[in-house]
């Protein structure tokens, strides 16, 4: 298969990068800090529902597009240029993923619609401690009856104060399972956290919270595989991102190189920041190919897709620290003013960076899948 | 229309197949251990083996020497589709090219571009029988990086040119019947502007040759010399005193040569070799922590970096290109290559640094290890790929 975009994954892409550096620029995510760090725009989440970005993954049996993950990798490219704040991770790239993936045919047909009419939304609920993993959780579900009881705290919950329901990994025994519990259940609280990308996240702790068995979402599938195939599209999907933000950071930087002068001539004819600028666009150009293929394996069942993910977050961690940071260096004195608009860059790539497994996670598994 | 032609496309798949694993010699299906098992034609050609005679001969018949120059330059007139299955077809089964030469990689494209009708039917044929092994005169000891300061002289004398000035870095100008050569015509001109592209028989009276060692041992590089050395005019390619445009396009097709691009050779995965040599965890993982991530990061930029040729190669079939991301690959893929060595003599230890006194059988890692310090050089320095990249990508201003 062709390592480029089709003529309509193109023109998705294209009608995402005009709705959002038109409707939500920079400028936006800035305002929506200093109104007291709203989560996003309601009205820009309205807008991205009726251009279909909710139904894109949904199957067609469910009245969805079905469009595949390379074209959501094209909004989230997007969003990561404009660093627009929606729901699209929280509750399409992983709530909607883990659903689709599920063999709960029953919790499909009662959540796709209202999820893709942007009313129901969905958050992630999975991170304990400060590290990313996948193995071993101490959020525990035991089955009492028809009922599960779930015990354990949640961190780092995306939009978890804004979410309808939690998608929770739970530990059961030697095995994982995920359930969908309302975020309204008695027993949750849910605590407020603000991260340096201006972010709205959640401490989600359950105490006792009862959920029908009906709410699994593995019935016959195995809870730890069903994880790995929602992670590969989490890694994918959060590189796509991270190439955003990369490719955005590079051009504000070039552009820059190009305005800018000192000693009476434009600094960007000084060698010495030509050549660092090159060096980006070279590991630039080799993450655009990564993250296309990790996107095109996840769409074409390739089995080996969870290397390609894992392939694509650790280049795309490496490369997003590298440029970010070269970024405001090149930039000078302005670049760690909050005026400029490259230091929302900086702070949205530590957050994304961090999400479901920096660098050095990644490259250990790459080699853990080798044998090495 | 397009189901007929997927169909016929087909056909000449299964048909090259068949051909290729009838005609295709058991031992040129090997991978080459030695730079001395390729074959490269000329004059005194001597074939190394009568697997490698016959292979060459069958390809020759058929045209597939050259197959997709037009067959009245002695090519096979296959249409691109057709030499792209031809090549994965011969890659598939693992078969050596039946000629490797600069004739043509470098000189042909050349040619095509550039070239009068009369002087294609002249020189191209030549090439594609692999009658003339053809070299490469463009550094000169005061013109590395500055290729374009050359000093080499064709100095007009009515009926011929008079040439004297010296070439440096001549890949196999001992072994080869003829040279490519980048010379001065017009020394009052700006420097890019009074150079020309021109053909010399290296058997003319005045033109001398020495080996050049390197810190790998014997190479095939050499000095070119060249002594009031008569050249008749008809020789010349392409305007006078316009060679500086032939110089370039030559060059991206240098670059892409060294940078990796349609390299068919299967390189031993790292970890592979680090599981031989180093020691274990219980687990079956590398001990040594610290080898092991540089291990799995150099595998993820190699694997990656394959893709990359792969998308842009893509995307150049889509009419998506440009020229001078073979500076990209150039740079990238030698800086690759030179941390694969790098890492190699970390994962072998003392046993990397064993060299021997005989160079043919002894000492291959750290021979090799030391030419890769070559490749960020040759074909124009890492350092001259990011200035080209500077300038023709990123659009940043030069003073």
């Amino acid at each position: 298969m062709a390592l480029i975009l089709t003529e309509e994954q193109k023109m998705l892409k294209d009608s995402a990068k005009e709705l959002l550096a038109t409707k939500s620029p920079v400028s936006k995510m800035r305002d929506l800090r200093n109104s007291k760090y709203t989560p996003y725009d309601p009205k820009l989440w309205d807008e991205m529902v009726s251009m279909g970005w909710s139904a894109l993954t949904i199957p067609e049996s469910y009245n969805g597009l079905d469009f595949g993950f390379v074209g959501l990798g094209q909004v989230l490219e997007q969003t990561g240029r404009n660093l627009s704040k929606s729901p699209l991770v929280s509750s399409i790239l992983l709530g909607t993923s883990a659903l689709r993936l599920s063999d709960n045919e029953i919790l499909k047909a009662k959540l796709f619609p209202g999820i893709m009419e942007g009313t129901c939304k969905l958050a992630f609920a999975m991170q304990e401690g400060i590290y990313h993993q996948t193995k071993l959780f101490k959020t525990s579900a035991v089955l009492e009856d028809e009922n599960y009881t779930i015990n354990g705290s949640k961190t780092i919950v995306i939009d978890g104060t804004t979410a309808d329901h939690y998608i929770v990994v739970c530990q059961i025994n030697d095995n994982l399972s995920l359930f969908i519990i309302d975020s309204n259940s008695k027993g949750i609280t849910i605590s407020k956290k603000i991260l340096m990308d201006s972010g709205s996240y959640a401490d989600v702790t359950f105490k006792n919270v009862s959920v029908s068995a009906e709410n699994q979402l593995n019935i016959k599938l195995d809870g730890s595989q069903l994880l790995d195939q929602i992670m590969t599209i989490a890694y994918a999907g959060i590189s796509a991102e991270l190439l955003g933000i990369c490719k955005q950071s590079f051009d504000i930087t070039i552009k820059y190189l190009k305005e800018r002068q000192q000693f009476g001539v434009i600094i960007g004819t000084y060698q010495a920041l030509q050549h660092r600028a090159v060096i980006l666009f070279s590991e630039i150009e080799l993450c655009k190919s990564i993250v296309l293929k990790a996107l095109q394996a996840i769409d074409n069942n390739d089995p080996e897709a969870l290397k390609y993910s894992h392939l694509a977050k650790a280049k795309l961690c490496k490369t997003t620290k590298l440029v970010t940071n070269e970024a405001i260096q090149l930039h000078g004195g302005i670049g760690v003013t909050d005026d400029a608009d490259i230091g929302f860059y900086l702070k949205r790539a530590r957050v994304a960076k961090q999400l479901f497994g920096d660098y050095n996670y990644h490259l250990d598994q790459l080699a853990v899948i080798k044998g090495y | 229309m397009e189901i007929k032609t997927d169909v016929s496309l087909s056909n000449f798949r299964t048909e090259t197949r068949a051909w290729l694993e009838l005609n295709c010699p058991e031992s040129m299906r090997q991978p080459i251990k030695d730079p001395s098992d390729l074959y490269w034609g000329g004059r005194n050609a001597k074939f190394k083996s009568e697997d490698q005679r016959l292979w060459f001969e069958r390809m020759f018949e058929k045209k597939w020497v050259v197959p997709y120059w037009e067959t009245k330059y002695g090519g096979g007139g296959l249409s691109s589709e057709e030499n792209n299955i031809l090549t994965q077809e011969m890659i598939r089964l693992g078969c050596r090219k039946p000629l490797y030469s600069f004739g043509i990689s470098m000189l042909g494209p050349a040619l095509l571009n550039f070239a009068s009708e009369e002087q294609k039917l002249k020189y191209l044929p030549q090439i594609a029988e692999g009658k003339i092994w053809w070299c490469q005169g463009y550094s000169e000891p005061n013109a590395g990086s500055d290729l374009a300061s050359l000093q080499t002289k064709a100095i007009d004398k009515g009926e011929y040119y008079e040439i004297t000035g010296s070439k440096v870095w001549t890949s196999y100008a001992d072994k080869s019947d003829w040279i490519f050569c980048l010379v001065r015509t017009d020394f009052n001109a700006s420097k890019h502007n009074g150079i020309s592209f021109i053909l010399i028989d290296m058997a003319s009276k005045g033109v001398s040759t020495r080996p050049i060692k390197l810190i790998s041992g014997k190479s095939p590089f050499c000095e070119t010399f060249f002594d009031a050395v008569k050249v008749p005019k008809e020789n010349l390619i392409g305007e006078i005193n316009e060679g500086w445009t032939i110089a370039k396009y030559l060059l991206t097709h240098e670059r892409q040569m060294i940078g990796g691009i349609g390299e068919t050779d299967i390189k031993k995965e790292v970890h592979s070799v680090a599981l031989e040599k180093l020691p274990l965890n219980n687990n079956g993982s590398i001990s040594d922590g610290v080898l092991r991530n540089q291990i799995s990061d150099f595998e993820m930029d190699e694997e990656i970096f394959d893709l990359t040729i792969q998308r842009v190669t893509d995307e150049a079939k889509t009419g998506n290109n440009s020229g001078a991301l073979s500076s990209f690959f150039k740079f990238y893929g030698t800086e690759l290559n030179i941390a694969r060595y790098e890492l190699l003599m970390d994962i072998s230890g003392t046993e990397a640094l064993f060299w021997g006194e005989n160079e043919k059988t002894e000492g291959d890692l750290a021979r090799k290890f030391c030419r890769s310090k070559g490749n960020s050089i040759e074909g124009g320095t890492s350092e001259i790929q990011l200035n080209i990249i500077s300038k023709l990508i990123l659009g940043l201003p030069t003073k």
